[in-house]
């Protein structure tokens, strides 16, 4: 038995001509004019553009511990309604992601729901405590294949751990991201150290506690010879440090949030929690340095850090608030307003950025592929010229923690498919129930 | 909108005299007497009628002070918040007769703020009541004692009274606000 | 006046109707009857997070003199320190019907946050945020400066070509924020004096000058006023500087420093005085200290700062 056959008529390919996708099965059969299917439901693609179905290397599904704020389920329909079709799922859960049966949990979880393809990410040290490393192979040898390590919320801060762990994980071709941030010169820190701050009254969060780890980090990367990917980049210096280690032939990449894209510093002045976020929003320069070193390639991808959080934990004055927003459901939006409105890239980086470089790093061969046949159906329609003022109707996330809200954004995903099924169709979310069940057929074969 | 005048300056003089020897009056004589001016055009006409009253009664120089009743008014809720103005007291009203001075009467109630605020200053043997123009409309039992003119007025029009001190010139006018 | 949560909210029109009515509140503090019907029948609620005895009593009498009633919410044993949010504490005060709240939080920004959250619509005294604001103190600062230059006379006035110096911990100090934005407002010269370590990263983006060098501070503005800013206990073990000697000596109002100040020069403090580390005796209980003046001009400022916010018409913002 297999799921219905698809046929998207007339959609724009990343380079920009104009193709027909047939999809039987979970694979792409053909991808040329005037294709047709008497057994496949069609899909009107006419002014939408199709990608490879995204991939975030930095989701928080917080499952196992922190159910309240998100589920593996409702994590991956906030994907699938932002064009994800696979999210790497950071270790920060209860417990910690720390050993093969939590990172095997979650990866069943991610298969039930049947809404992307599941990653988890491995801890770097035991309990994010930065002083023991995980059981860092036997993650790697897992059914849960963990190529990725992270003590993502917490930097691994001693620079033994951190030498260690680049060269321990040479052994299964993995990958140490870097959460990039001294701890001692951010004791207590709330927000971007500079004239808001001063003004706020908020401890500030210098951009060198940022940019000193990551320098740190690429010249022992540089020293191992080990790879190395730095966790959401914020601030100027830290493109300037990356670039100059890139041109040195370190090998590194590093990642930026949408939101660093687009919000500065200045929105903390409402000191409404909804922008309270690790690392902080910085200053308008910054964020035209992310974005030009987005469009030169100085940063490989953008990813979400998509980091849902209860109403209770933002609804209360800032010093209380817990750090993070969710961005799944508006990344693409974001990156398009962002960086296609304004000319610094075209839908071929979109994809580049988006699914191509982040399936790379994180070692997922089925995702991130050129659109052609013979690959797994992983693909994502957009509407470019949508503008819609970005609302809590647009979330599936259980938390509603956006920092968009109220902002015009460019562009919405009109479908997206995984393993050849649709999991949003029409602008809209496909039920979990005929999710699961298409995900079960494909898991039997 | 129109301006129609209806008391020039030697109206305005002649009107204050008056008020003045009536104060003397039913004071007999100026002894224990003080002038409580409501700010701001009841202050300068309180000033005005001691002047009157020195020039009538050589040597006579009568208290006079200024009574601020913006914090006992019933209206700080309806109206945008009002500034306050100084109280200056010369002299403890206990024993004296008040008489407290505004420029225009009209629904009664500054002159019941006034009231109340005399009496967290102290108890005075009497209270009275000048005013250079009555325009009628009272929503309080409360009369004037002296009354430079009577102006019977629709609830439209404003009266205005102007003073040298302020506004360069003395004169009463009314403002005909077009109904509708 | 809405609400007063930052003094950078405030314009110079505004301000100086502030300060003239809390001269009317000064002479209401000097008479027998020491009361004004303003706020009969108004709630206000002292809501504190953090323990001041100094500044709830202030408004306690503040709030008394104008008739309104007062409750006293302390967050120490309360339901508060056993984890009860700000959100659930204020829907709590605003269902028994309050119609003021004078809040001093711990976090930065909470005062505004209450505000404009809708758990509660009325107006919010902001009686200091965090290492934000303290605007009522600000008030007060501006009113005993402008009382001791003009006397009978300040009605109206600003400060204009005033110098003040603020010396000492600046990062921390919400006083002097929110002196920093008024003193502007109102026309003043300010002059910041601290050890690096002890002003805000981005202090060059603010409207004053800055100073490390007390002595020299002191010699070249020929202050009029010199405003001295506790050190509070816990700055004094985390590397700000190497010990109170040092900070005494270099930034110190000690009796020499204070002996070389012209006769006119006011000594400011915002009180309470760690005596002998940022202020000499000599100084805080010489005729040029106003320590005593700005307890006093406290209560005025908070009457006039109650009445501004409380009495008006009120749109209604949420139903
Ligand atoms: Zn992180």
């Amino acid at each position: 038995m297999t799921n219905p056959d698809l046929l998207i008529k007339g959609a724009t390919l990343p380079d920009g001509s104009r193709a027909d996708i047939l999809i039987e099965g979970t694979q792409i059969t053909a991808v040329g004019k005037g294709l047709s299917s008497a057994s496949a439901t069609t899909i009107d693609a006419d002014g939408l553009v199709v990608l490879p179905g995204l991939v975030d290397l930095h989701t928080h599904l917080r499952e196992p511990g922190y159910e309240q704020s998100e589920t593996v389920l409702t994590g991956t329909q906030a994907a699938a309604l932002g064009g994800f079709t696979s999210v790497f799922a950071m270790a920060n859960t209860l417990p910690v992601a720390d050993t093969a049966g939590v990172v095997e949990q979650v990866l069943r979880l991610g298969d039930e729901a049947g809404y992307a393809t599941v990653r988890p990410i491995g801890a770097v040290t035991k309990g994010l405590e930065g002083i023991q490393l995980a059981e860092l192979g036997a993650m790697a040898n897992s059914r849960a294949a963990v190529r990725v390590f992270s003590d993502d919320g917490k930097c691994v801060f001693d620079p033994l751990i951190m030498r260690r762990a680049l060269e321990y994980v040479k052994t299964f071709g993995g990958v140490i991201a870097q959460h990039a941030q001294e701890p001692r010169l951010t004791v207590d820190a709330q927000m971007n150290e500079g004239e808001v701050s001063a003004r706020l009254g908020l401890a500030g969060w210098p951009a060198v506690a940022e940019e000193s780890i990551i320098a740190r980090d690429v010249l022992l990367a540089e020293h191992t010879g080990s790879r190395l990917h730095i966790c959401h980049l914020s601030t100027a210096g830290s493109v300037d440090v990356i670039r100059w280690a890139k041109k040195r032939g370190i090998n590194v990449t590093a990642e930026v949030t949408p939101h660093h894209l687009l919000l500065t510093d200045d929105r903390v002045e409402s000191y409404d929690a909804r922008f309270k976020v690790n690392p902080p929003l910085r200053r308008a320069e910054d964020v035209m340095a992310l974005r030009e070193a987005l469009a030169d390639g100085t940063i490989d991808i953008v990813a979400t850090d998509h980091a849902p959080h209860p109403i209770e934990s933002k609804d209360c004055e800032w010093g209380a608030a817990a750090f993070g927003m969710v961005g799944l459901e508006s990344a693409l939006a974001v990156v398009q307003t962002t960086m296609v409105e304004t000319g610094l890239i075209g839908w071929a980086d979109v994809a580049r950025v988006l699914s191509e470089t982040p399936a790379r790093i994180g070692g997922l061969a089925t995702h991130g592929q050129k659109i052609q046949p013979g690959i797994q159906a992983e693909l994502v329609l957009v509407d470019p010229a949508t503008r819609r003022n970005f609302g809590v109707e647009d979330l599936a996330s259980l938390s509603h923690n956006s920092p968009y809200l109220g902002i015009e954004l460019a562009g919405q995903v009109v479908a997206t498919i995984h393993q050849g099924y649709l999991t949003t169709d029409d602008r809209t979310l496909v039920a979990a129930d005929v999710v699961s069940a298409q995900a079960e057929v494909v898991a039997r074969g | 909108m129109t301006a129609r005048a209806i008391m020039q300056a030697t109206d305005m003089q002649r009107a204050l005299t008056r008020i003045a020897h009536e104060i003397l009056e039913s004071n007999r004589g100026a002894q224990s007497l003080i002038l409580l001016g409501i700010p701001t055009r009841g202050v300068t006409l309180a000033h005005r009628l001691a002047e009157i009253l020195e020039s009538i009664v050589p040597g006579s120089s009568v208290p006079v002070g200024s009574l601020d009743v913006t914090m006992y008014r019933d209206d700080l809720y309806q109206q945008p918040t009002r500034s306050t103005a100084p109280t200056d007291v010369p002299v403890s009203i206990d024993d004296m007769t008040v008489v407290l001075v505004d420029d225009v009467l009209y629904s009664g109630r500054t002159v019941r703020a006034a009231l109340d605020a005399l009496t967290d200053l102290g108890r005075p043997k009497a209270v009275r009541l000048a005013v250079l123009a009555d325009r009628g409309h009272r929503e309080l039992p409360i009369r004037a004692d002296f009354v430079g003119k009577n102006l019977p007025s629709a609830h439209g029009e404003r009266i205005n009274v102007r003073l040298v001190e302020h506004d360069g010139e003395d004169g009463v006018e009314i403002d005909e606000v077009m109904s509708v | 006046m809405k609400h007063l949560l930052s003094t950078r909210d405030v314009t110079r029109e505004e301000a100086i109707q502030l300060l003239d009515i809390a001269e009317d509140m000064s002479a209401v503090n000097d008479r027998e009857v020491k009361k004004l019907p303003a706020l009969r029948g108004k709630t206000v609620v002292n809501l504190f997070f953090e323990d001041s005895t100094r500044t709830r009593i202030s408004f306690e009498a503040a709030e008394k003199r104008l008739s309104a009633d007062v409750i006293n919410f302390a967050a120490k044993g309360s339901s508060v320190s056993k984890g009860e949010s700000l959100k659930d504490t204020t829907q709590t005060l605003a269902a028994m019907g309050v119609d003021a709240v004078v809040i001093r939080h711990g976090a930065s920004g909470a005062p505004q946050v209450l505000a404009q959250s809708g758990w509660i619509d009325v107006p919010v005294i902001n009686a200091g945020d965090g290492t934000h604001e303290h605007p009522t103190q600000a008030f007060l600062d501006a009113f005993t400066m402008r009382k001791r230059l003009h006397g009978a006379g300040s009605r109206g006035k600003g400060l204009d070509g005033v110098k003040v110096n603020i010396v000492g911990d600046i990062l921390h100090s919400r006083v002097a924020r929110s002196n920093v934005w008024l003193l502007q407002t109102l026309g003043a010269e300010v002059q910041l004096v601290a050890p690096p370590t002890l002003l805000p990263h981005a202090v060059n983006t603010w409207p004053v000058s800055v100073s490390f060098d007390l002595d020299d501070a002191l010699a070249q503005s020929k202050p009029d006023v010199v405003m001295m800013l506790r050190i509070q206990q816990e700055r004094m073990h985390d590397a700000f500087f190497p010990n109170e000697r040092e900070y005494s000596n270099m930034w110190g109002l000690t009796q020499e420093r204070f002996y070389s100040l012209p006769a006119k020069t006011m000594v400011m403090h915002p009180g309470p005085m760690n005596r002998g580390l940022e202020i000499s005796s000599a100084a805080a209980d010489s005729p040029q200290s106003t320590v005593l003046e700005q307890v006093a001009n406290g209560v005025s400022v908070r009457m006039a700062a109650l009445y501004m916010v409380l009495t008006g018409e009120r749109e209604v913002t949420h139903d």
